[in-house]
């Protein structure tokens, strides 16, 4: 769930829609690879390697979006999508930033729930893109 | 990369429905949420600590919706390769707990020729030892 801090209040206003985070330099390490492999359990050996990250590594790119604040317990995961146009891999430098891309409310099983969709989007040091990320985060 | 994917993957005769070959994970374990934490950097305690997670009405501790997503990308890893996968999207829609035993499953939605080989579409789910799914999801590859 990139780009979002820990803080009190719940609601998060669509005037809020379209803010981004400032532009992050992300240097991928290797061992940041391997830690990330390890603890899911991924034998991929490029990974255990940490040459090439496991397709969900991109979560590890948190950039905050100024403004964009929630209580972190009360925050549950709907849904999270990534498109690559090549794997990340030890040694990159992308240069990320997330967006809010939506707000909107919504009745669940769990009463009232505000829903953000956070964006994140990285690309090379030429500025070729390299992946997405689209995240669905409840706010309850 | 001799044991991965397009190898896997053309042994099941590459048609739409095609079941894919399972892959079935360890138990989740709470020394793994506490790693997972630190690996991805998501430090919400309702994954690590049983009183937070009361707190907000859950019953302990609950696995990260990204772990089981990760289990996905390990099996995509493992069908087909890192170098292949071009997407992959999910839903969580049951919570995942310390010692439930996920297995990753999934079978072929669409196949399209491609100019060096061909794009595949995949419908993926993780189910539980219930035999409940608790993330579905769908992925884009290309192979050769």
């Amino acid at each position: 769930m990139g780009g979002l801090e820990r803080v009190s209040n719940p609601i998060v206003s669509r005037d809020l829609i379209g803010r981004q985070s400032d532009e992050v330099l992300i240097e991928v390490e290797r061992g940041a690879i391997r830690k990330f492999a390890e603890a899911v359990g991924d034998t991929t050996e490029a990974c255990l390697r940490g040459e090439v990250s496991p397709p969900t590594f991109p979560t590890t790119i948190r950039i905050p979006i100024p403004g964009v604040t929630y209580d972190l317990a009360r925050v549950l995961h709907g849904g999270q999508e990534y498109r690559f146009q090549r794997p990340i891999r030890a040694g990159d430098r992308l240069r990320c930033r997330t967006r809010l891309a939506d707000v909107y409310q919504r009745e669940g099983r769990l009463g009232a729930m505000t829903i953000l969709i956070i964006e994140l989007e990285g690309n090379g040091e030429n500025g070729e893109p390299v992946f997405t990320g689209r995240s669905t985060v409840i706010v309850r | 990369m001799t044991d991965t994917v397009a190898t896997r993957i053309s042994a099941c005769e590459l048609s739409i429905g095609s079941a894919l070959p399972e892959l079935r994970k360890d138990a989740i374990t709470k020394v793994q949420l506490v790693k997972y934490a630190g690996a991805s950097g998501d430090y919400n305690l309702i994954h690590t600590d049983d009183e937070t997670a009361r707190r907000v009405g859950l019953d302990g501790v609950i696995a990260h919706g990204m772990l089981s997503m990760a289990f996905l990308g390990q099996y995509l890893c493992w069908l087909t390769g890192p170098e292949s996968i071009r997407r992959l999207g999910v839903r969580f829609v049951e919570m995942v707990r310390p010692g439930d035993v996920l297995t990753c499953r999934g079978r072929v939605k669409t196949v399209e020729p491609e100019a060096t080989g061909r794009r595949m579409t995949l419908e993926l789910w993780v189910e539980n030892q219930r035999a409940q799914q608790v993330t579905l999801g769908e992925a884009d590859v290309v192979t050769s």
